[in-house]
Formats: C-alpha cells, sequence, structure tokens
C-alpha cells in the first residue's frame, strides 16, 4: 500500500512536471509562428517561380497565393510571440529579444509586410509582368525584420 | 590565435619602423584623372555598387536619409571597433573641402589628404581595381550629396594596432592590382569581375582571413566566420552554392532564396542595392560566381 502511495505520487510528481514543461517550452507559440512562415515561403514560392519564369503565369494561381499572403498577415501576433521564447531563453528559435524589447518597431514591420501583400494582392491577376516589382517590395519587408529580429541560421 | 595576431602586429611595426619610407602613405598618381569629366548620374550607380551608403549612413537609417553619410556604424573585428567616419559632403566633418585627387587617393589607395593610412575596414584593398572614370563619376555624384555636421568618432583600436604606419606594410603585403580571376571568359563574366571583386567588395566578408587580416585569395569567396562573432558568412563557389543563375540573380533583386526564405543581416543592405541596379548586373554578378573555379 505504502509503495502504491510512493509511485502514485511519483507518477503525479511527474506529471505535474510534464505540465509545467508544456507551459514553459512554448511549443505550441513555436509551431504556429514558424508555420505561418512556411506559408509564406509556399505562397511566395508560387508567385516567385512564375515572376522568375520557372513556371507558366497562371492568373487564377497567383491570385489564390496572394490571397493568402494576405490572410496571413491578418492573423494577430502577439498571442504567438510570449516574453521568454527568444533564442536567448530557448532553443529552436531565432527570434532575437528585440522583438519583445522594441516591440513596437516589430509589429510596425509585420504590418509593412500587409501593405507589401495587399499590394502583390491588387497586382497577381493583372499579368506577370506585374509580379517582379511587387514581389522585390514584399522582399524588402521581410528582410527589413529579418535584418534587426531574427539570428543567423548558423 | 589572438596572440598570433599581436605577435604578427608587433612585428609589423619592427618592420614598419625599420622601413619607414616604404610605410610611407603616397598619394595617388593624378595624371590618369586629368581631363576625365564626371557624369552625376552615372556617379550614382557606382555609389549603389559599391555600397558606400550601407556602411557611412548613420545606424539605423532608411531611404532617403541613407544619403547623409554622416558615419557611426560600429564595425567589430579581430583588431577591435571601427567606426565609419563622416564622408559626407561637410567641409568640416565631412569631406567637402577634398580634392578631387584626395577622394581618389583614399579610394584606391586607402591614404588620406594628410599623408595618413587608412585602416582597411575601409575597402580600398577592393576599390583600387575601381576605374578612373568611376571614380570621376563617384565624386561628381558627392557633390550632390547633403552635408552632416556629425563629427567621426575615433576608432576603438588598441596597441599595436594602432600605429597606423603598420598599416603600410600590410598593404605592401595584401593590396594588389590582379584579379582574383585572371581570365574572364565572356564580357558578362568580366563585368561580374568588375562588380563583386572591386565595387561591391563582395571578397571582405565572404573570403576568409589569414592572422594579420588579409585576404586569403587562394580561398575567395568559399566563406568565413561573421566578423560579429556569430554564425558564418556562407561560401559562394560553385561546389558550396547550388542555386542556378537566375536564382542568384533573383536573391539579389528581392532577397528572396530558391525555398523563399529571406536575406538576413547585412546582406539586406547588399540586395537593397543591388536592387537598384540594372538587371543585367545581377545577371553578371550569377555569371561570374557559377565562372569561379
Amino acid at each position: 500500500m505504502k509503495k502504491h502511495l510512493a509511485a502514485a505520487v511519483a507518477f503525479a510528481a511527474l506529471g505535474c512536471g510534464t505540465a509545467a514543461m508544456a507551459q514553459t517550452d512554448f511549443s505550441a507559440e513555436l509551431k504556429a509562428r514558424q508555420g505561418q512562415f512556411r506559408i509564406m515561403a509556399i505562397n511566395l514560392g508560387i508567385l516567385g517561380g512564375m515572376a522568375q519564369g520557372k513556371t507558366e503565369y497562371n492568373a487564377e494561381a497567383a491570385q489564390a497565393a496572394a490571397d493568402t499572403l494576405v490572410a496571413i498577415s491578418m492573423v494577430q501576433q502577439t498571442p504567438m510571440w510570449p516574453a521568454g521564447s527568444d533564442n536567448m531563453s530557448i532553443d529552436g528559435t531565432r527570434a532575437q529579444p528585440t522583438i519583445w524589447e522594441q516591440n513596437d518597431d516589430f509589429l510596425s514591420k509585420w504590418g509593412d509586410f500587409g501593405t507589401a501583400a495587399k499590394a502583390i494582392q491588387a497586382a497577381a491577376a493583372g499579368g506577370v509582368e506585374g509580379l517582379g516589382p511587387v514581389m522585390g517590395q514584399v522582399g524588402g519587408t521581410c528582410s527589413a525584420c529579418h535584418d534587426t529580429h531574427r539570428a543567423p541560421a548558423n | 590565435m589572438r596572440r598570433g595576431l599581436v605577435l604578427g602586429a608587433l612585428g609589423i611595426a619592427a618592420i614598419a619602423a625599420a622601413g619607414f619610407g616604404v610605410t610611407s602613405a603616397t598619394p595617388i598618381d593624378s595624371s590618369p584623372l586629368a581631363g576625365l569629366a564626371g557624369d552625376p548620374a552615372k556617379g550614382e550607380i557606382v555609389f549603389i555598387a559599391s555600397g558606400c551608403a550601407s556602411c557611412h549612413a548613420a545606424p539605423d537609417t532608411e531611404g532617403d536619409a541613407k544619403l547623409v553619410l554622416a558615419g557611426g556604424q560600429r564595425f567589430a573585428s579581430d583588431f577591435g571597433t571601427f567606426i565609419a567616419p563622416n564622408i559626407s559632403s561637410d567641409p568640416e566633418a565631412g569631406i567637402g573641402a577634398w580634392s578631387l585627387e584626395d577622394f581618389a587617393s583614399a579610394v584606391k589607395k586607402g591614404v588620406s589628404p594628410d599623408g595618413q593610412h587608412y585602416y582597411p575596414a575601409f575597402p580600398y584593398t577592393a576599390y583600387s581595381l575601381m576605374s578612373d572614370q568611376d571614380v570621376v563619376d563617384l565624386w561628381a555624384f558627392w557633390q550632390t550629396l547633403p552635408a552632416d555636421a556629425t563629427p567621426s568618432q575615433p576608432h576603438e583600436v588598441g596597441f599595436p594596432f594602432n600605429i597606423r604606419r603598420s598599416v603600410g606594410v600590410w598593404k605592401l603585403l595584401y593590396m594588389t592590382d590582379d584579379w582574383v580571376m585572371a581570365e574572364a571568359a565572356t564580357p558578362e563574366i568580366e563585368l561580374g569581375r568588375y562588380l563583386v571583386e572591386a565595387l561591391a567588395h563582395c571578397g571582405e566578408c565572404h573570403t576568409p582571413r589569414d592572422a594579420l587580416g588579409g585576404l586569403d585569395r587562394s580561398a575567395w569567396l568559399a566563406g568565413a566566420p561573421n566578423p560579429t562573432g556569430r554564425g558564418t558568412i556562407p561560401s559562394l563557389t560553385p561546389e558550396d552554392l547550388t542555386w542556378g543563375p537566375i536564382e542568384i540573380a533573383y536573391y539579389l533583386e528581392t532577397g528572396f532564396t530558391p525555398d523563399f526564405d529571406s536575406a538576413g543581416g547585412h546582406m539586406v543592405a547588399v540586395v537593397e542595392n543591388f536592387a537598384k541596379l540594372p538587371a543585367s548586373d545581377r545577371e553578371a554578378v550569377a555569371a561570374y560566381l557559377k565562372a569561379l573555379p
């Protein structure tokens, strides 16, 4: 009986421990925010492939990709970036502490991406010639944020 | 490593003291410049391709504010921290009082108007290959740039690297008028060579350095530790950089890699510049990189 109790206590302690871990490793937030960047990359790839002439231009596919970028730009960011989920605090992220230290700047750069995404949305169905300049614009907004707020890959 | 550096530099200082004449800073021979007329519009292209504003604009400036070359950005290295000086057209704080010869000596030889060596954080080892016409055009464009009265800050460089004479020996070791790619097979590759090796000074970050901070040209563009101490600057040799020419040119235009990640770090400034250049320039850089051994 005592043995069972001890085991139960140990089990409970283990359970608590796991629960506490789940609260502080931010795995859900990391998956969510990194996933949204993946969705962006996949759809930028569709548009960029057409702009580079690697794939044939298709107005409908271009529009769907651009609409998706706008949709992502409307996802609210703050809940995915909890304090303590920077690259100095945890593994598995390249998010610099500047995201929290200069949060207004971070959110304003995210807003710039939204503006550029709308420009792509407006241009996407109008022919491949229009894609080049707006892709440059959206690329500039990606880089502007990465320059400050994302750590180098290795 | 660090001890090696210090010993090496002490050695250099000793040689410098011995060879006083050899290490003195002599200005450029200005005769080839005589008779060349500067075109500011062409000079602006040289200015963008050479990335002048990327280092000499005040920290964290964007857009047209980047044309105010007030200096102040910090560049960490194994030898100390260099702080980009004011090179705006202000006659006191900047270089507004310089002559064309002063400017050409600084850009192509790393020599100041008062006969001092500049530290090679200023990439004159690359700019030495800049054509005379481009120097003259660049200076013509400079006359259109705004003045700023912010004083330059002294570099944070300790002994023995603060002995400017030693830079004279360094120049004897590392300054060359030869292209790394001796033969350019096509006019496009030749243009790419000029952009990569001279104006855009890509080798400054993408080529590893030896103990004295000179570029190891035998490992040209083969990648190097990031001078900020964090991460690595990637190799651009055909063996390592598997991107095709279209993808390289597209990266320089938009900042997008082939898998649509985007540029970060100092490459953001490089892409910002290349995006403003003609598409043929970006294609030439790609052709040059693909022609590397």
